[in-house]
């Protein structure tokens, strides 16, 4: 079962929530929380088969946030999913919340692996599948890592180990908004050529707008893309989506808008009505 | 004194039975089937065998994604690799995440000397001892190995599980339980306490037994779980006397670390702790580095004399 909402409506909801927790938290990392809103709302709204009743069930999917510190937008997306109470979101980083900076699987329901050092995700991703394979469950794996998180070589480890396994069951999802903290990736270490080199390692590989929702949703849909390969979406994103001012600027990786921005970005975002 | 047994025999024979009665024990390795000794698991549990490569940092994680997916994950490899490669991996993946993994490092200590620092792992107790939910425990004989493996398979919760391939004989008696958190007192005496861990419990059972010869009562205490400790039995032994800790790994936040962490907190005593002494061992056979250090029931002995003296020495000037 999965949770059938409208992913628009949500993703819209996650950006509002997630830009309003940076700001009160007066910390967080906005620039990716926007970039990843829309395919979490396409996951959450339409792919995962998840309960926010049950959210331990043993046959359940997997989602795993390897850019552990977007936090923010899977915190909004977990609440505006009915995992728990969109009020709890105000306790995002406050002292003693279990809201941290980065997810902890034992303080919330709904969260899969502690994340936050980069190149964490894919390998428990890989456990993860492994284990669907060994046990004969139907449960899918998908993991989203960014994109200046490929350079931690521990996600090539487990992709090595992902396409020997013979993972189909296994979907990796790269936020590939082309900025990391510094600066562009490309001006820091090189990914490209990125689909060729998943599919050196024996991934079959998708690019994708990674803010078409559809298009996402056709992409996901479709898994797995080749019997007996892990799948890999390159998500074509900008880091701040949705709202000008942020959008594809470096120093909103983790800037904090000041009140007169969050009105203006919530303006700009729309939905009101539909706000956390 | 180099009659014994390899550890990792009980090790594999447990896995097994307990893998043959319970369908969610696997074995993730990085390419080291050989070294941990489970070719007979591969054999008759095929499936159940991950095997990652040489790529330790994707080993954990591994681990902790078949723990989230239900099963019981033994992760096993070098020590020296398993710990220290993939430190953050066992800190977050595990140790944070509370994930139900247990880490079995082999060979651990000074086991491959001759291959030098690069592969001694002198330094696990001290990392896997700093990172929180985190069980440590290095059994010292092969019942108690596979009383340990049953042990952790059973509790729920990440655990380091210190294996050595070094020959040791049985030090426990046949009614032995191990309970994990709680020292064994295998000799009881008023005038020293020898607290060991691992391969160096035998070697104080032996010093102990030439200290009688000397008119010395020393009581040993075999401390299997370095975490969490048994502050009681510390406190006790404290109460008592000095204390000499001995270890197959640095003196640097160790056993004998621990031990004196509780010390200092409850029953002062003078102590002595036997290891590595905060350097990078040479290179040389495990048993060269132990007559190296004094890891030897005639170095242990002539620690303990030399504490009781320096104890005696304070208690006159005291006086």
């Amino acid at each position: 079962m999965s949770i059938n909402m409208q992913a628009d409506r949500l993703a819209r909801a996650v950006r509002r929530a997630s830009l309003t927790m940076v700001h009160a938290a007066g910390l967080g990392h906005p620039g990716g929380d926007l970039s990843a809103a829309d395919v979490l709302a396409v996951l959450y709204a339409s792919i995962l088969n998840v309960d926010p009743g049950d959210p331990t069930r043993p046959d359940r999917d997997r989602f795993i946030l390897s850019k552990g510190h977007c936090s923010g937008a899977l915190y909004a997306t977990l609440a505006e999913c009915g995992f728990f109470p969109r009020e709890w979101l105000a306790d995002y980083m406050k002292p003693l919340s279990r809201f941290s900076g980065h997810p902890d699987r034992n303080k919330l329901p709904g969260i899969e692996a502690n994340t936050g050092p980069l190149g964490h995700g894919l390998p428990i991703g890989v456990g993860a599948a492994k284990a669907a394979q060994i046990t004969g469950s139907s449960w899918r794996v998908f993991v989203m890592t960014g994109d200046g998180e490929l350079q931690e070589g521990s996600n090539w480890e487990a992709a090595m180990a992902a396409s020997t396994f013979g993972l189909d069951n296994l979907t990796v999802i790269v936020d590939r908004n082309g900025l990391q903290q510094g600066d562009r990736t490309e001006l820091t270490v090189q990914l490209e050529p990125l689909a060729e080199r998943w599919r050196a390692f024996g991934w079959a590989v998708r690019e994708v707008d990674g803010h078409d929702i559809a298009a996402l949703t056709r992409t996901f849909r479709s898994a797995p893309f080749e019997a007996g390969k892990p799948n890999c979406v390159i998500a074509r994103t900008r880091k701040g989506r949705g709202v000008s001012f942020i959008e594809d600027r470096v120093e909103w990786h983790h800037r904090v808008p000041t009140a007169q921005e969050l009105a203006a970005a919530l303006t700009e975002l729309g939905g009101g009505e539909t706000a956390a | 004194m180099s009659l014994g047994f390899d550890c990792r025999k009980a090790f594999a024979e447990t896995l097994i039975e307990l893998a043959a009665a319970d369908r969610r024990i696997v074995v993730v390795v990085n390419d080291s089937v050989g070294s941990s000794n489970l070719k007979e698991f591969r054999r008759r549990f095929p499936e159940r065998l991950v095997n990652v490569g040489i790529a330790e940092q994707n080993m954990i994680g591994v681990g902790a994604g078949l723990a989230n997916g239900g099963l019981i994950p033994f992760v096993c490899g070098a020590s020296c690799f398993l710990t220290g490669r993939a430190l953050e991996q066992v800190k977050v993946d595990l140790g944070y995440s509370r994930s139900n993994v247990k880490l079995c490092g082999m060979s651990s200590g000074v086991a491959y000397g001759e291959l030098g620092p690069t592969h001694h792992s002198i330094e696990d107790l001290a990392w896997t001892r700093a990172i929180g939910n985190l069980t440590v425990i290095a059994p010292a004989d092969p019942a108690e190995t596979a009383a340990a493996v049953r042990a952790v398979a059973e509790h729920n919760g990440p655990v380091f599980l210190r294996l050595s391939r070094m020959p040791v004989p049985a030090v426990h008696p046949a009614d032995y339980r191990f309970e994990i958190g709680r020292a064994a007192r295998l000799r009881t005496g008023d005038d020293v306490t020898l607290i060991a861990v691992g391969t160096m419990v035998y070697q104080a059972l032996e010093a102990a037994a030439l200290l009688e010869r000397d008119g010395v009562r020393a009581a040993v205490l075999n401390m299997s779980t370095i975490r969490p400790l048994d502050r009681a039995a510390v406190a006790e032994a404290a109460g008592r006397g000095p204390l000499v800790t001995i270890e197959e790994h640095t003196v640097t936040g160790g056993l004998g670390g621990a031990v004196a962490e509780v010390v200092v907190e409850t029953r002062p005593a003078r102590m002595r702790l036997l290891g590595v002494p905060g350097e990078f061992a040479p290179t040389g056979s495990a048993e060269f580095l132990f007559e190296h250090y004094g890891l030897t029931p005639e170095g242990i002995r002539r620690a303990a004399l030399t504490l009781m003296e320096a104890q005696l020495g304070t208690a006159d000037s005291g006086d």
